[in-house]
């Protein structure tokens, strides 16, 4: 089977673990990603605080070309772009006039048709019943699920789970073996599009989130945000001078604690690729 | 009737009513987007008085609301809305103000690293059709001076091959320049 694959720029960089654990991931449960061709940056943060026309022409562009390839579902691990696809293709289906502007600012026939999945609603549709039989080692491990702003909000657009105690990371992490706390985190903001303008206050908004999972019983912290993920590791200096103590809790993205249920090697996952090591794995 | 005069029908409440669709009379002040903000504490005006100062349809409010830091601060991190009672689109206004704030020229000085890192950000996007992370961070360094910072993850970043050195490009380069210049390079 094949969906279509809008990666993202961060997952081209920075996390660039992050689409090797969800390509790995999905070669060993037979579903082929196709990139979606010549796809550009969705805006992010930047776009919507400076341009209402420009936050929604950069979506539109992606979900155009995405149609003009016959693609009718596209896989969005990141949950910025994922929000930002998600929300364009919200706006535009309200009002046509807006619609046929936009279509006319990229220059390009939009419809707004194409299905967008997170990794986790992928892996509902299209994976949950192949987990079990293919599970080499279960992740025995308590977890803390990060599910983050940007996947759950606003539920108006998304409609995916819960806003403030989301399960659907938790169920399928318990599918692979884990044990996922309760915790009063999961949806609280890391600190986001801040980590290079404001890196005091996402010392102080990723400290609280890593600071709750620890004093919990956590042993790794599970996202599926390259933003969430670059916080709560790569700013990990700053988390810990926020806290005032070394922190080591790994975190991991929901595709490589899967991958390593399903017995796929740490190299192929990008696990070496983390600030914080994994040392369990 | 004078420019200055309350009118239901001008002022900064009523652009955003124009804009977003949300109605700030809505808001009866119970405080929870201000309480459940992660960043309000941060804020010089915390996003429940914003609500209040628009109601009360005041230019010298609308003025405040323009020019504060808070507007820039806000992560749009959708909490507010999503324990409003009234389902007051808090995130939307803040978008409908930060692009006012910007057209207007009323950008706080407090938000100046918050609005090079934003510009920064889109002016790789519109050189490359990509985020390119090096040439983010060399164009926001440039604009803030803050030349030192960062500079002792980069090695493990390299080392950890997080950062390309080469920029991936957008073929289509024409369409992306085109996007901006129809866009936000019209203001």
């Amino acid at each position: 089977m094949t969906l279509g694959f809008y990666p993202g720029c961060s997952l081209t960089g920075s996390s660039r673990e992050y689409a090797e654990s969800v390509v790995a991931l999905c070669e060993e449960l037979g579903i082929e990603l196709k990139q979606i061709p010549d796809w550009n940056c969705c805006g992010a943060t930047a776009a919507h605080n400076m341009d209402k026309e420009l936050s929604l022409s950069l979506p539109a562009r992606i979900l155009a070309l995405a149609e003009k390839d016959g693609m009718t579902e596209i896989v969005v691990p990141c949950a910025a772009c994922y929000s930002r696809l998600s929300t364009t293709q919200y706006e535009l289906n309200q009002d046509e006039t807006l619609k046929a502007k936009v279509a006319s600012i990229i220059g390009m026939p939009y419809k707004g048709s194409v299905k967008i999945l997170n990794v986790i609603q992928m892996l509902q549709k299209y994976a949950v019943d192949k987990l079990a039989d293919k599970i080499k080692k279960p992740f025995d491990k308590e977890v803390a699920c990060y599910y983050g702003c940007l996947l759950v909000r606003p539920h108006e657009v998304l409609q995916f789970d819960r806003v403030e105690d989301p399960q659907t990371m938790d169920v399928l992490m318990a599918q692979v073996g884990a044990k996922p706390i309760d915790w009063a985190f999961k949806t609280e903001c890391c600190g986001a599009g801040f980590s290079v303008s404001q890196p005091d206050i996402v010392g102080k908004l990723s400290g609280k989130i890593v600071k709750d999972a620890v004093d919990r019983g956590a042993k790794a912290i599970i996202v599926a945000c390259p933003m969430c993920h670059s916080n709560l590791d790569m700013r990990r200096p700053a988390i810990d001078s926020y806290l005032k103590t070394k922190v080591d809790i790994p975190v991991l993205y929901v595709t490589q604690v899967i991958g390593l249920a399903l017995g796929i090697n740490r190299e192929k996952l990008g696990l070496p690729r983390h600030f914080v090591p994994v040392t369990f794995a | 009737m004078g420019h200055h005069q309350p009118h239901e029908e001008s002022g900064l409440a009523a652009d955003v009513k124009k804009a977003t669709g949300v109605v700030a009379e809505k808001c009866y002040q119970c405080g929870k987007c201000s309480a459940g903000c992660p960043v309000a504490d941060e804020m010089d005006l915390p996003p429940s008085l914003v609500m209040r100062m628009l109601q009360t349809n005041q230019p010298e409010n609308d003025e405040k609301i323009l020019r504060s830091k808070t507007i820039w601060l806000c992560l749009t991190c959708e909490m507010c809305i999503a324990r409003c009672p009234m389902s007051i689109d808090i995130p939307k206004v803040m978008d409908f103000l930060r692009e006012k704030s910007r057209t207007e020229k009323k950008i706080s000085s407090n938000a100046n690293d918050i609005v090079a890192f934003h510009d920064s950000f889109l002016l790789s996007v519109e050189k490359t059709g990509k985020l390119y992370e090096l040439g983010l961070i060399a164009a926001y360094k440039l604009k803030t001076f803050h030349l030192m910072q960062d500079v002792a993850i980069a090695p493990a970043m390299i080392q950890k091959g997080k950062l390309h050195f080469i920029p991936e490009m957008v073929k289509d380069r024409g369409n992306l320049s085109s996007i901006f210049s129809k866009t936000i390079k019209k203001k």
